[in-house]
């Protein structure tokens, strides 16, 4: 592999650790999904280079995927459903601002010291790929657990989804199968994701989950 | 006539599929519950013909061997049983207008979607494939836990989503942290995600990617199985979905993900620098069956109590399974057979009697025996096998668990032992008040399906007072192969 296709891998496998930053401390929803957007474009701009590295076609698929569905589709949708629900206003957050881009780095750099150290026979451009992809979970699972609206809980989801695609990209030759029903389970998981929200709206024409804790099955 | 062996598979695995798409087209639930039954009927039939026909040769993607067959067979039964107690379950639900067709539309398609999903997860010779199969299961149930659409069933189905979300991204990480392990011995493809060739060439694969992995897949697939830190979904889905949809979970679907660990504790066991799985599920067990059995006391609801009381069994098998060694794993798979069976059974009793009483309430459900002496002693019987006492079957594999590991760890079996008591009390105290004494609470008149109950518990009792020889046999393989 030539140093240049190394290095425009590596820019954008570090680019999607970044926009998983950015969307860290997004304080309104329809910024939040543009951040996503901006996620899934660098997914698939980053898949797409494995692909012509690795000489895989397979890959541009999954690239077209991430392109299509993720950086549009999704994003609009979700568009629509803050727009229904008039829920555009700030997001709530369990910990502030500063104390989460804290933990976010202590993430990163975990993952970084974790997945370098255990693949020093992998491939260099895996090995960096890994560490990033895992940063980019654990920076999801963050945001999931920082967050109290519904929305950006899904939206953390679906970055922490990238990450694994990133892994999975990274990994050379891995089979077209799972690729496909991973991105065909995305789909479905959307699909329950927008139920919900459907029916949370139903019920308590909110989508901010601590009035969904006040309904605990203990306390009646 | 002779029964072609590929065709037990396709069977195990087209009936539920055809079924559901079936389902979907069919009208008027009483029909739906009927073709539900009969499909399970078939996929049970298909599963037990496994046990005596010819096994066919692992193929890219299936594979049948000693060790999936016990969970494919003691599935199928539970999923069978519990069919035939959600038709009446249903049927009540929708007299009493707690639940409109309308909801329920789906309801019966979606059960066999899981039985397939399950299945799936179970035959599959492919890490990727039994992903796909477990993501599939968890999805269908998450829908299915939503069903009454009430502020807690949606609280619950919410939660359930997102943790077993986090869950199985973690577990796919761990996936392919595999194939990467597996490729430069291997090559690339499919080839490397074969459940067989992994495990015949495990020797060769980088230890430390393994390790790596096998933290992410027991922590992914761990928080399928209940175990902490990550259970928190589990007794909210169990006490706000549908009861048949508790004895699923409780039965089949913690199971299947028990199996998804053990397949990748076999393949660590080959590599002989990898570091020992044991230890880590040692300690996951056991914290899990620890803080399940305090969270036994002060539960208020009947299905909560019960559904922690899964996570304390889940803890005490992995515990088991990762002390190893043939005693530890024979009584950890007689402790998982003998769980499936009285908790499902349990889930049935209680779902009649949430029914009757018209509340999942503990303080207002008492005197069962003697309002409805079926249900209530059912109930008896049924906690005290879940208890661990004489002389069910759950005596049997809990004391097995508690003896192999005072010969090799005493201090462990120390804190199983006041463990177990703990829960035992808390279960005795509950039940006292629920089986015994003033009859307490409303009472609503309700047909029940006595016989799934008492099946099962007619089985564990069997199996507490005689283990057939071919059973030992069977299972005292099976230990062998897990190490």
């Amino acid at each position: 592999m030539t140093p240049f296709a190394f290095d425009v891998a590596h820019l954008l496998a570090g680019g999607l650790v970044l926009v998983s930053f950015v969307l860290l401390y997004q304080d309104r929803l329809y910024a939040l999904l543009k951040v996503y957007a901006l996620h899934a474009f660098v997914l698939s701009a980053s898949v797409a280079w494995q692909a012509y590295v690795q000489d895989a076609p397979h890959l541009y698929a999954t690239a077209l995927i991430a392109l299509a569905f993720k950086a549009i589709v999704i994003p609009l949708a979700l568009r629509r459903i803050i727009e229904r629900l008039g829920i555009h206003r700030e997001i709530e957050a369990v910990v502030g601002i500063g104390v989460t881009m804290l933990a976010g780095m202590a993430l990163v750099a975990l993952s970084m010291v974790v997945m370098l150290k255990v693949t020093p026979g992998a491939a260099p451009l895996a090995r960096e790929d890994l560490s990033f992809a895992l940063a980019v979970v654990l920076l999801g699972l963050l945001m999931m657990t920082t967050r109290r609206n519904a929305v950006s809980q899904v939206v953390g989801f679906m970055s922490l989804e990238n990450g694994l695609v990133l892994a999975a990209a990274g990994a050379r030759g891995m089979p077209m199968v799972v690729e496909i029903s991973f991105a065909f389970s995305i789909l479905i998981a959307f699909i329950v994701i927008g139920l919900f929200l459907f029916r949370i709206r139903e019920r308590f024409d909110t989508v901010d989950l601590s009035a969904l804790h006040r309904f605990r099955g203990e306390i009646r | 006539m002779t029964v072609l062996p590929f065709d037990a598979v396709a069977a195990l695995l087209l009936t539920p599929l055809a079924a559901a798409v079936v389902l979907t087209l069919l009208p008027g639930h009483r029909l739906k519950a009927q073709v539900n039954v009969a499909a399970s009927f078939l996929t049970l039939l298909a599963a037990l013909s496994l046990l005596v026909a010819m096994r066919p040769a692992p193929s890219t993607f299936l594979l049948i061997d000693d060790l999936n067959i016990v969970f494919i067979v003691l599935g199928s039964f539970v999923g069978f049983t519990t069919s035939v107690f959600s038709a009446s379950y249903i049927a009540h639900e929708i007299e009493t207008g707690r639940l409109t067709p309308a909801y329920l539309r789906f309801y019966h398609a979606m059960y066999q979607v899981l039985m397939f999903a399950m299945n799936l997860a179970l035959v599959s010779n492919n890490i990727g494939l039994m992903w796909v199969a477990v993501e599939m299961a968890t999805l269908t149930t998450v829908v299915m836990v939503g069903i009454y659409r009430t502020h807690e069933a949606l609280e619950a189905a919410w939660k359930y989503f997102i943790l077993g979300s986090v869950g199985i991204a973690l577990a796919l990480f761990g996936t392919i942290l595999v194939y990467i392990a597996a490729e430069p011995v291997i090559g690339e493809g499919l080839l490397s995600m074969e459940w067989t060739l992994l495990s015949s060439r495990v020797a060769d694969f980088d230890p430390a990617l393994l390790n790596v992995a096998f933290v992410f897949l027991l922590l992914g697939y761990g928080t399928k199985v209940g175990l902490a830190p990550l259970h928190a979904w589990l007794p909210d889905a169990h006490a706000e979905g549908p009861t048949p949809i508790s004895a699923v979970l409780s039965g089949l679907l913690l199971n299947v993900a028990l199996y998804a660990v053990l397949r990748f504790k076999i393949l660590l066991a080959g590599n002989l620098a990898a570091f020992a799985p044991g230890p880590l599920m040692v300690t996951m067990g056991l914290s899990s069956a620890v803080f399940a059995v305090f969270m036994l006391y002060r539960r208020r609801d009947i299905k909560r109590l019960f559904a922690y009381s899964s996570i304390e069994h889940m803890g005490i098998i992995t515990f088991a399974f990762g002390m190893g060694g043939p005693l530890a794993n024979f009584a950890a798979l007689l402790h998982m057979t003998m769980h499936s069976l009285a908790k499902s059974g349990i889930f049935f009793a209680v779902g009649h009697i949430a029914q009757v009483k018209g509340t999942q309430r503990i303080a207002d459900i008492g005197g069962l025996t003697v309002t409805n002496p079926w249900l209530g002693w059912s109930l008896v019987v049924g906690v005290v096998a879940i208890a661990g006492l004489p002389p069910l079957g759950i005596f049997t594999s809990e004391f097995l668990v508690v003896s192999s590991t005072f010969a090799r760890a005493p201090v462990l079996a120390v804190v199983l032992v006041l463990g177990l008591l703990v829960g035992l009390g808390a279960l005795v105290t509950r039940l006292n008040g629920l089986a015994f004494g003033e009859p307490r609470g409303e009472q609503h008149p309700g047909e029940a399906s006595y016989a799934p109950m008492l099946a099962h518990f007619a089985l564990v009792l069997g199996a507490g007072i005689y283990l057939p020889g071919p059973l030992v046999e069977w299972f005292r393989h099976v230990s062998s192969i897990l190490g």
